[in-house]
């Protein structure tokens, strides 16, 4: 227990770096997956390039990624980012893709039927209703990018990885302790937060949770 | 008041889809301001599709429809729809909007002002019976069917529309509160008048809240007319057939203890056997009769006042006379009824 008590300072600031570093990837991830998920919904012949594409970047492994992004993106937090968002992309785009084609098709023809236009339809009916579906897979993304977060180091973009690779070059098992148990805490805090969005989230849209 | 244009005309209608297959082909009808016109028919008779081409929801294949004198084709179809009501099943409200917000639909979609449209939700919540301070804020999961159905009726009044369509709206409900709704509704539209369009493939419900039916099958229109009109003298077999054997039951639902009130005779009425309303149908009286196995009964007015009697005799007199066979082409092509 002397580690994390000795570097107390150290600890916080690499699990800013590492949340910041997850934080964008995700957002990124979200801009980037929702609208695609959006149209794969809807133009249906999408969906399998689409969500095979999605599948290949998941299963490519993390360092074989980083030699691919390296020599293109260099060193550092770029790489990094990249390769959290395109590995968020198969949950945030299946998500996205199902949430919307979930939504009952007699409600759409409500509200057509009541005379919205169709921008009208999906922000006020579409959207929402899809909003719980999709904030799931922002919850698997998230929780995937805070792991995945921790190969960063590796590649010098900071983040509690440092304190893995750190100990493993210097057989300090504390320190490698250290920085498992604190990626951990902060993958199970995110999911514990965002999961009790996603309940008022159900709630909100009149889903009986 | 004869010379006004019907509300809504269609005019030689049809509606193909790919492989030649007509959903509607060549339908015509007016249905008149203020009425209850009910489309009856089986499922996939073209009924639905007939009550879709009047918002365009689904556009004709060829044939005209009017709503007041004018094509719906120079309409812009959103515009159209908002300032016509519309209800489907249960299904049709939106799970994420709380009643108010549901109700404030349509009047939202036109840009009113927050504040009057607060105002119109109280105002249909109370007229659909629902206590505003109640149920406005609740959400759709809250309520029960007929709940829920009220609310869709609600909801579709909301841009106050001169037309109503309502496609199958108590389908999903019980038998009670599906007759409770329809004593609602025509309570409803006794006072507010609307030109209704109402799709179901109920005989019985149709019949009920009928003014006039438009029987409909695979896609033509077989017959138009009163329910009554076609309990009695239906104009094909098929008619007939659609109607159902049990047409003496469905015909008494539709004729009232006025209409086969008799005087009082002299021998005194059974004391222990309830009255039965003037205003009530012969179908209450026919069961009263069996449940209380008498084949007289007291007839009272509305405030309880003694008014004569009705027998089981009187009862098939009735039927005989409304069922009396009228030879088939008497019965009156309504369809075409404006050129």
């Amino acid at each position: 227990m002397s580690y994390p008590l000795a570097n107390a300072l150290l600890i916080w600031r690499l699990t800013l770096e590492h949340l910041q570093i997850s934080a964008v990837s995700c957002l990124l991830a979200i801009l980037t997956a929702c609208p695609l998920g959006v149209l794969v919904g809807r133009v249906r012949w999408l969906a399998p390039p689409v969500l095979a594409a999605a599948g290949i970047f998941y299963t490519i492994p993390s360092v074989a990624l980083f030699a691919i992004l390296i020599p293109v993106l260099g060193l550092g937090v770029k790489p990094t980012v990249l390769a959290l968002v395109l590995y968020s992309q198969l949950a945030l785009i299946r998500n996205t893709a199902v949430g919307i084609n979930e939504v009952d098709a007699a409600l759409l023809q409500a509200a057509q039927g009541m005379g919205m236009t169709n921008t009208q339809r999906f922000w006020r009916v579409e959207v929402p209703l899809a909003i719980p579906v999709i904030f799931a897979g922002v919850r698997t993304a998230t929780v995937m990018a805070i792991g995945l977060a921790s190969i960063a180091a590796y590649i010098g973009a900071g983040g509690l990885g440092v304190l893995i690779f750190q100990g493993i070059s210097t057989g300090n098992t504390d320190q490698i302790l250290t920085g498992a148990v604190a990626v951990s805490i902060l993958a199970l805090l995110a999911d514990a937060i965002l999961s009790s969005i996603q309940h008022v989230l159900r709630w909100a849209m009149g889903v009986r949770a | 008041m004869m010379s006004a244009p019907p509300a809504i005309f269609l005019d030689h209608v049809s509606k193909m889809y790919s492989r030649g297959y007509a959903a509607v082909s060549d339908l015509s009808l007016a249905i008149e301001p203020g009425e209850v016109l009910v489309l009856v028919g089986t499922s996939g008779s073209g009924k639905t599709t007939t009550m879709k081409m009047i918002n365009r929801l689904v556009e004709p294949t060829s044939g005209t429809i009017r709503i007041g004198g004018r094509d719906i084709r120079e309409i812009d179809p959103i515009q159209l729809r908002r300032s016509i009501g519309y209800v489907i099943q249960e299904i049709g409200l939106f799970p994420h909007m709380t009643v108010a917000k549901n109700i404030a639909l349509v009047p939202s979609l036109k840009g009113w002002p927050k504040a009057r449209q607060a105002e119109r939700v109280a105002e249909l919540l109370e007229l659909v019976g629902l206590p505003s301070g109640e149920y406005a804020d609740k959400h759709p999961h809250q309520l029960s069917g007929g709940q829920k159905q009220r609310v869709g009726v609600a909801r579709a009044l909301a841009g106050d529309p001169d037309i109503l369509l309502m496609d199958e709206p108590f389908g999903s409900l019980d038998p009670i509160t599906r007759g409770q709704l329809h004593d609602e509704f025509l309570k409803l539209q006794g006072r507010l008048r609307k030109t209704v369009v109402f799709v179901t493939h109920d005989m019985l419900e149709a019949i009920r809240l009928a003014d006039r039916m438009a029987v409909i099958d695979a896609g033509h229109l077989l017959q138009v007319g009163t329910p009554r009109e076609i309990l009695a003298h239906p104009a094909a077999l098929k008619v007939a057939d659609l109607v159902g054997a049990d047409v003496t039951f469905k015909l008494l639902a539709v004729c009232s203890v006025e209409q086969a009130l008799e005087p009082l005779r002299d021998e005194p009425l059974e004391p222990k056997i309830p009255p039965i309303r003037s205003g009530d149908t012969l179908k209450d009286a026919l069961l009263a009769m069996v449940a209380f196995g008498q084949p007289t009964l007291p007839v009272v007015n509305g405030g309880g006042i003694l008014r004569g009697q009705i027998t089981l005799h009187g009862l098939q007199q009735v039927v005989a006379n409304q069922a009396q066979s009228h030879p088939v082409e008497e019965s009156k092509p309504s369809t075409a009824s404006k050129a």
